[in-house]
């Protein structure tokens, strides 16, 4: 007779309401399905393409380039000349291509994995989260740009940089609570299927991407800063050539509190409906 | 320890299940429900709450009141038709759904194996995907190296282990898939119709499995259609019909039950619906049309099937033709076998289903029926949608009556060509 597994719980209750009482608990035992997923993911993604992961980084250079071009050469946006501009557009290229692909793979993640679902359980949140892993590896194949760049610019990074790690988590963060509420709400109704890269397309051009948000007046920043990436391009930008490029600290606390309400709003909506995915799915 | 590794009480769960057909169809939707409807469900969407559209709608409940008490190591069969809620039942129990009402008490570690190679990659390897599939289904890698080897073993995939398996054959799949199953840790093993695959020999090995595992003292709960199967295995069987407990006991005696039942049910029983296609109904009908029970040996099979389809492309109205011990015996798919899939365009559809005449031996037979999408994916199936039994099976001039129990088989074969026997000469047999 085998041993039972001290990992898994043995003693179970399973009633309306409360099937997943230790919710918390078993998605850290299922942590292991976390990585075996995002493995799956970044496996599968590459095979028969030619260049592989080099996918992750030609797509933002190119994007840096172009809008290095448009912005910088053509419209001619202000900027501190102390600043490369591709440095810039680099600076707010590398956190919304994060929070696009994560807002973008995570919401139709659930769906993709409904032959899962229907089958076997598991932590629901699982499946979302392990789209985010792999974001983040294309993430820090892409860091690779921003290095050349600053390498061929000459930019010595202060010590703000080591803060780096800190706005890449906020940025996972912003995007997670969208993420997960979509995650969870395209299961009922498909029609965010169409909304999402909707969204996407349009918040590429009102995030400060392709320029400084200081170029937006100042007695709008505020209503501006309710868009959370706003803040956290701005801490990507600061922490690589610091304090050339400043935060606007009230919003970025905005932008903080609003990420916190998306998070909560994310998790709550997801918790509640994926007791029933597999009936809808 | 508690004394029972299952115990439930005053089991339900309830469907709320559409009456339309082809829903998801959003611009439709939107143009017909009125726009004071849209934005109720605008705001019941924003909060993630269940879509309600009265009227459409109808409560039907998989499971009622189900009780029952399972202690350690005991194997347990369930038995019912399609539709009777045993798939509802595993699903509770293996915590991918919850219930309605009542509740479920569980002391044992838990694996189902609800479909063989669930979460299985196309793209990846052999290997790759005993980790996959382990860690889909609650192992950790350490537990997953160890018994490797015998996974392998078990499946007889050695030599293409590195190969990604959508090279593999069919055969080799579902091998893999059911060792990795087989070979997973669990003090309560739930088991849903994974003997239904492979060939006669893989099967044997499959439930010599079963039984060692139900020898180790674990308790096992188990689904098929496999009658030889079910009784080999198990001990006590649960025969549910229409979502209610109507028989627990000794499986031979639950057997009897159930084939009795199959007898008289006939049509008012609810065969459930289909994601995207559903069987409606289904009748042996004669050369003249009329519905008939008995089938005469030695003309065409015809069956006048209705279907409703949301328009999904490619669908397969298939049959399982079943003997009188509930194994198959013959196949057929409309899409793959006569290019025929059930129309792209939604709606209900008849059709006559005739098939070449067979010598079907005499006796009892039923034909399942089932929908198949893009040529895997089970989307529809009818357990014993048509029974229907041959008095006499009489192939040839001499008064013959092949039957099914003689243990000759179930077809009696005809000649192609004239059979003649020519002499031999003595010195030309070895040559």
């Amino acid at each position: 007779m085998s041993v039972p597994d001290s990992r898994i719980s043995t003693h179970l209750i399973l009633q309306a309401g409360q099937a997943d009482r230790q919710y918390w608990r078993d998605l850290w035992r299922y942590r292991e399905l976390l990585l075996i997923l995002a493995w799956r993911d970044v496996t599968v993604r590459y095979k028969q393409t030619v260049v592989g992961i080099a996918w992750a980084f030609i797509r933002p250079f190119l994007t840096t380039v172009v809008f290095t071009v448009v912005f910088g050469h053509i419209a001619k946006i202000q900027t501190n000349e102390a600043v490369p501009y591709a440095i810039v557009v680099i600076g707010g290229l590398l956190p919304w291509t994060l929070f696009s692909s994560v807002l973008g793979d995570a919401s139709g993640s659930v769906i993709a994995n409904s032959n899962l679902i229907g089958k076997v359980y598991f932590p629901r949140l699982i499946v979302p989260l392990a789209t985010v892993l792999v974001v983040v590896i294309d993430f820090a194949v892409s860091l690779s740009i921003l290095a050349g760049l600053m390498i061929w610019y000459r930019v010595v990074p202060g010590w703000q940089i080591l803060l780096l790690p800190f706005f890449l988590m906020l940025a996972l963060l912003a995007s997670l609570g969208p993420a997960i509420w979509a995650a969870a709400v395209i299961v009922k109704y498909r029609d965010f299927r169409f909304v999402v890269p909707f969204v996407l397309q349009f918040g590429l051009y009102v995030s400060p991407v392709g320029f400084p948000s200081s170029v937006v007046p100042e007695r709008w920043r505020m209503l501006y800063n309710l868009n959370p990436m706003v803040g956290i391009i701005d801490g990507f930008r600061w922490c690589i050539v610091g304090g050339d490029s400043p935060i606007y600290w009230p919003g970025f606390a905005l932008s903080l509190a609003v990420t916190a309400f998306f998070l909560w709003l994310g998790v709550g909506t997801f918790r509640r409906i994926e007791r029933s995915f597999a009936d809808m799915i | 320890m508690a004394n029972s590794a299952i115990r439930a009480e005053g089991l339900g769960k309830k469907f709320i299940i559409g009456h339309k057909v082809e829903q998801g169809g959003l611009l439709r939707e939107a143009m017909t429900s009125g726009a004071k409807a849209l934005l109720r469900r605008g705001a019941d969407f924003l909060k993630g709450r269940a879509r309600n559209i009265s009227g459409q709608t109808e409560e039907f409940w998989a499971l009622r009141d189900l009780s029952f008490d399972i202690r350690p190591g005991e194997l347990v069969s369930i038995i019912g038709h399609n539709g009777a809620g045993k798939s509802t039942l595993l699903k509770i129990l293996s915590r991918i759904t919850e219930p309605t009402l009542g509740r479920v008490e569980i002391n044992g570690r838990v694996n189902s194996l609800l479909e063989v190679g669930t979460g299985f990659h196309p793209e990846l390897s052999g290997r790759e995907n005993i980790f996959l599939n382990g860690a889909i289904l609650g192992m950790s890698r350490s537990e997953m190296r160890q018994r490797f080897d015998d996974i392998v073993d078990f499946a007889g995939v050695a030599k293409f282990i590195d190969t990604p398996v959508k090279r593999y054959s069919v055969g080799m799949y579902v091998r893999l898939a059911f060792a990795v199953a087989a070979h997973l840790e669990a003090e309560i093993l739930i088991v849903d119709e994974v003997l239904s695959v492979g060939d006669a020999e893989f099967q044997a090995k499959c439930i010599n499995r079963m039984s060692q595992v139900a020898d180790t003292g674990r308790t096992v709960l188990f689904v098929s259609h496999n009658f030889a199967a079910v009784s080999a295995l198990t001990k006590r069987s649960l025969v549910l019909q229409a979502g209610r407990l109507t028989f627990d006991g000794p499986v031979e005696a639950g057997l009897a039950y159930y084939t009795e039942s199959l007898g008289k049910s006939g049509k008012e029983r609810y065969w459930g619906r289909g994601k995207d296609s559903t069987i409606v109904s289904a009748k042996l009908v004669d050369a003249a049309g009329a519905p008939t029970e008995s089938f005469v040996s030695g003309t065409p099979l015809r069956l006048r099937v209705v279907v409703e389809t949301s328009g999904m492309r490619g669908t397969s109205l298939e049959l399982i033709l079943r003997d009188q011990h509930n194994l198959p015996i013959a196949f057929y798919s409309s899409a793959t076998f006569s290019n025929v899939p059930i129309p792209a365009q939604a709606g209900r559809y008849e059709c006559v289903l005739s098939l070449d005449s067979y010598f079907l031996a005499a006796g009892e037979y039923n034909i399942d029926l089932q929908t198949t999408s893009t040529g895997i994916v089970v989307d529809h199936h009818v357990d014993g949608a048509v029974q229907f039994f041959v008095n006499a099976c009489n192939p040839g001039e001499v008064a013959f009556d092949f039957r099914q129990d003689q243990g000759t088989g179930h077809l009696a074969m005809k000649l192609s060509a004239p059979l003649l026997f020519m002499p031999v000469e003595a010195d030309q047999q070895t040559g």
